[in-house]
């Protein structure tokens, strides 16, 4: 993707993921209203059912926060020109890491636990991508179907875990004892459940941007990414850079499977997410790859999920029908920028119809 | 003799910068007509205005005297007009014969056998003398080849009006000469053909006609017969170009690069640099000159750490490598000025000011812990700008909305005013108009005379003839042998870039 200067505001990027999103809304309002529902009133219930009192907004905000820290996980190594499809795989192998260190008691305080926590998680996810990143890097490998397999193997070997050496004892459920409550990320507001883990996502999502627009190790990762050839002409070591880039790539995405763990559950249990790293991919996509922007991105799957079920109850449209208006969302980022030209296309067509 | 295409009223305004304002143009049935101008003059902007890639803001396009729109690539193929871009556009790892047929659309082509187009591709290639295989995939074939295919492009859309932008700029003397004769053979046939050019001798060679632009707008249009290069040259930029260089006297050398039995094998495992050895001295200029394809592209790409050599070592500052990584000949003080600059040299889709940084980011004029200086960086651009006279409308332009002349100048003005130990320069001056090619070689000159180690490797005799101390010939890989400026000869270079070595010369001598 293009970079943008600094001082010179690209209005067009920073609008494009707005964009997308009412043109999934109001496409899929078409849809609707196809079925005989009126799409207002299909999208009242899901708006209530998303933000309409305080536990909605929270529960859309919770589901907002893995889907936005492996949005950012997915942009920075596409900065660098890798496509990281195995969001999910470096997902899983967090949660383990954090779960290892977070069912132990330790006698730190709460905040070094936490911390530790998060360290194995961000070790786990990033070694898991050191493979993938390394045959991509030095071999020219094919990454994504390299990361898309391993993805099975995460979730798999995080399945075998659960009924082995990591089960809860005397339990016949596939899942992990609970983390000890120095281990648990804390909640923002007593007695709710967001937990901070909003905070990370917004502070990481901070520093993206502050990554990609101000400094010159955001620069260079650009660089390889727009072209690989220029960059190692520049004198950079583009494959440091490019495994560099997917080793942190994994490592915020194994972050995120820790700040579930340790936010929602309190404990690891078998397939407790599904799809997170294609979720990743979408919000990227429709954030445009700009951090700032996942976080609007991030938002809106968090909550077309959330109120999905309300518009079912109110107004039988299907709950998966979200999906689709994502779909809708996500495709219309990528389609635009290419619509003038279809536009210019047609008018030419026209002019030519009528001589 | 009929006007086949009339341009009237032109103006072509990007959001920034007015490329063309209120062009008159006129192609006669069956000429050759020049266009020339000085780089960002307009002439790419023009024509594609008239082969569909852009629209004109104002004016009219005729064709045979009717008035027609053309909004698109297809439309302009349907009127007869086909275009070879300064840049080709061609997919690598497809065939001639597919690369031919891409983007063709005519109904009955749904389902095309390839064999037929192969057939007709080998006919055409054939009556124009092209000894084109269309089997052969673009990325095994030397740019003289590439180019004929996008010339057969358009001669298979039935293009009667051909534009060809900087055709000669990336050929050899050989294959130019080559494409000169074609060029004729179109016009036998009929064909129109608009020529974009800086080598004013092509203009003298082949036009008819000739139309000079400034600042996109027409200076002025002369016939052939009643001009001179010499006027043309003044024409374009508003004074004389006379090639005339000052070089200051010769410092003490000392040794900046050593160079001993370099091997480079390329990647179809043919050596392309045998055994090479030479050495490089401080405060000279040593020209490389030889025929295209003879190992000047990986002698450069070994040099400066593009592409790994396979046997020998290189010397720099008192350190010997054996693998040598583009960021160790950076550190070493290398600047390289690549023979391709869309795809090494620059990241077309950044700004011009972060091209200037490209490697020079780390240092404490452009950042500071890590953080861009970004009021310094543009400042930086804008000064550059002012003295190589790059034409961009600000320091943030993309790359890509540059001119071809102004993207190399980029290059260069980073490259030279980097301030290098030794500077490897490619074709520097390829695409360039003749007053910034006087400007460079002029600069390239005062580099050596400030010290730099100069390595100039041109397929361009003239140029290396005027700016070089010493002059080597690449032949094969090897060099055939080295010359003083002040003895050259230049019948015994023409003899070592057919391969006759230097020493075989002043054996035969011992003999008779
Ligand atoms: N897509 C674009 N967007 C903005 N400006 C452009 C674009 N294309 C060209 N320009 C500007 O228009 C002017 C004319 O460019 P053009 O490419 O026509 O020059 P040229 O005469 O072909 O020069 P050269 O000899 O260097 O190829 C330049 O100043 C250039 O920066
Ligand atoms: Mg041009």
């Amino acid at each position: 993707m293009k970079p943008k200067n600094k001082g010179s505001i690209d209005y067009k990027r920073i609008l494009l993921p707005f964009a997308g999103i009412s043109a999934g809304l109001i496409l899929g309002g078409i849809i609707i209203a196809m079925q005989g529902v009126n799409p207002f009133y299909a999208y009242y219930y899901l708006l209530y059912g998303a933000i309409g009192n305080k536990q909605s907004l929270i529960s859309s905000l919770l589901k907002t926060i893995p889907l936005g820290i492996v949005g950012l996980a997915v942009i920075f190594s596409y900065k660098a020109g890798i496509f990281n499809i195995g969001g999910e795989g470096q997902f899983y192998l967090g949660a383990v890491g954090a779960t290892l260190v977070g069912t132990m008691p330790l006698p730190i305080p709460a905040l070094m636990h936490v911390l530790l926590c998060i360290v194995a998680a961000i070790v786990f996810g990033g070694l898991f991508a050191l493979l993938p990143g390394y045959l991509k890097a030095y071999k020219g490998f094919n990454e994504i179907v390299i990361t898309m397999l391993l993805n099975y193997v995460a979730l798999l070997f995080t399945s075998l875990l659960l009924q082995g050496p990591m089960q809860e004892p005397g339990t016949f459920f596939n899942r992990s004892s609970l983390f000890v409550p120095t281990a648990l990320l804390p909640a923002v507001f007593p007695g709710q459940r967001l937990h901070w883990g909003i905070g990370i996502f917004l502070v990481l999502a901070l520093l993206l941007h502050v990554l990609y627009r101000y400094t010159t190790l955001g620069f260079r990762i650009e660089n390889v990414g727009l072209n690989r050839r220029a960059s190692r002409y520049s004198g950079e070591n583009t494959k440091h850079l490019m495994l560099f880039s997917m080793i942190i790539s994994g490592s915020i995405a194994g972050m995120a499977g820790a700040i579930e763990v340790m936010g929602v559950n309190g404990r690891l249990v078998e397939n407790f997410i599904s799809g997170v790293g294609y979720d990743g991919i979408a919000i990227a996509l429709l954030a445009n790859l700009n951090p700032l922007m996942s976080i609007l991105a991030a938002f809106f799957f968090g909550a077309l999920r959330n109120g999905a079920s309300s518009m079912q109850i109110a107004t039988g449209v299907s709950s998966s029908f979200v999906y689709i208006i994502q779909a809708m969302a996500v495709l219309s980022v990528i389609t635009m920028p290419g619509i003038p030209r279809i536009m210019k296309k047609m008018k030419a067509r026209r002019v030519k119809n009528h001589a | 003799m009929s006007e086949i295409l009339v341009l009237k009223n032109i103006t072509k305004a990007f959001p920034k910068v007015i490329a063309n304002q209120d062009v008159n143009f006129s192609l006669q049935k069956g000429q050759v007509h020049a266009l020339l101008g000085e780089n960002g003059a307009g002439k790419t902007t023009l024509m594609n205005c008239v082969c569909g890639l852009y629209q004109q803001t104002s004016g009219e396009i005729f064709i045979n005297n009717q008035a027609v729109r053309i909004d698109n690539c297809s439309q302009a193929v349907a009127h007869g007009i086909g275009m070879v871009h300064q840049h080709f556009m061609l997919v690598p790892e497809l065939s001639v014969a597919e690369n031919v047929i891409l983007g063709l659309k005519r109904e009955k082509d749904f389902f095309i056998k390839i064999e037929d187009v192969e057939r007709e591709v080998a006919e055409l290639s054939e009556k124009y003398h092209f000894g084109l295989n269309p089997k052969a995939f673009i990325k095994d074939l030397p740019v003289g080849m590439q180019q004929r295919v996008e010339i057969l492009k358009v001669i298979y859309r039935q293009a009667s009006i051909i534009i060809l932008d900087e055709a000669t700029a990336v050929l050899t003397p050989q294959e130019s000469e080559e494409l000169f004769h074609i060029v004729e053979n179109l016009v036998k046939q009929e064909k129109s053909v608009i020529l974009i050019t800086h080598k004013l001798s092509e203009v003298m060679r082949l036009a008819d006609q000739v139309t000079v632009l400034r600042d996109g707008k027409v200076v002025g249009t002369v016939s052939k017969e009643k001009t001179n290069e010499r006027e043309l040259a003044k024409m374009m930029v508003g004074r004389d170009v006379l090639f005339d260089f000052k070089r200051g006297k010769e410092l003490e050398k000392s040794l900046k690069m050593n160079v001993e039995n370099l091997t480079v094998i390329d990647t179809r495992g043919i050596e392309k640099i045998h055994q090479l050895s030479f050495s490089l001295y401080s405060g000279e200029i040593l020209g490389v000159a030889g025929v295209d394809g003879n190992g000047q592209l990986e002698l450069s790409e070994a040099l400066t750490g593009m592409t790994t050599y396979h046997g020998g070592s290189i010397t720099l500052a008192d350190k010997t490598y054996k693998h040598m990584s583009t960021k160790e000949s950076y550190r070493n003080g290398v600047s390289h000025i690549p023979q391709d600059r869309q795809h090494t040299g620059l990241i077309m889709e950044r700004s011009l000011e972060k091209n200037m940084i490209l490697a020079d980011y780390w240092k404490k004029e452009f950042s500071s812990y890590g953080f861009l200086n970004q009021k310094s960086i543009t400042k930086h651009a804008a000064t550059l700008m002012q003295s190589f006279d790059i034409k961009a409308s600000s320091p943030l332009a993309r790359i890509r909305e540059l001119s071809g002349g102004n993207q190399q100048k980029v290059i260069l003005a980073r490259e030279i005013s980097r301030g290098p130990d030794i500077l490897i320069a490619v074709q520097p001056t390829r695409g360039l108009d003749i007053g910034a090619t006087e400007f460079v070689r002029q600069q390239l000159i005062d580099e050596r005379d400030k010290g730099t180690a100069v390595l100039l490797i041109s397929t361009e005799l003239d140029e290396i003839m005027q700016v070089a101390d010493r002059i080597a010939v690449l032949y094969k890989g090897e060099f055939m042998g080295i010359l003083d400026r002040d003895c050259l000869d230049v019948h015994e270079i023409g003899l070592m870039m057919a391969g006759v070595r230097k020493k075989e010369m002043e054996g035969g001598y011992d003999e008779a």
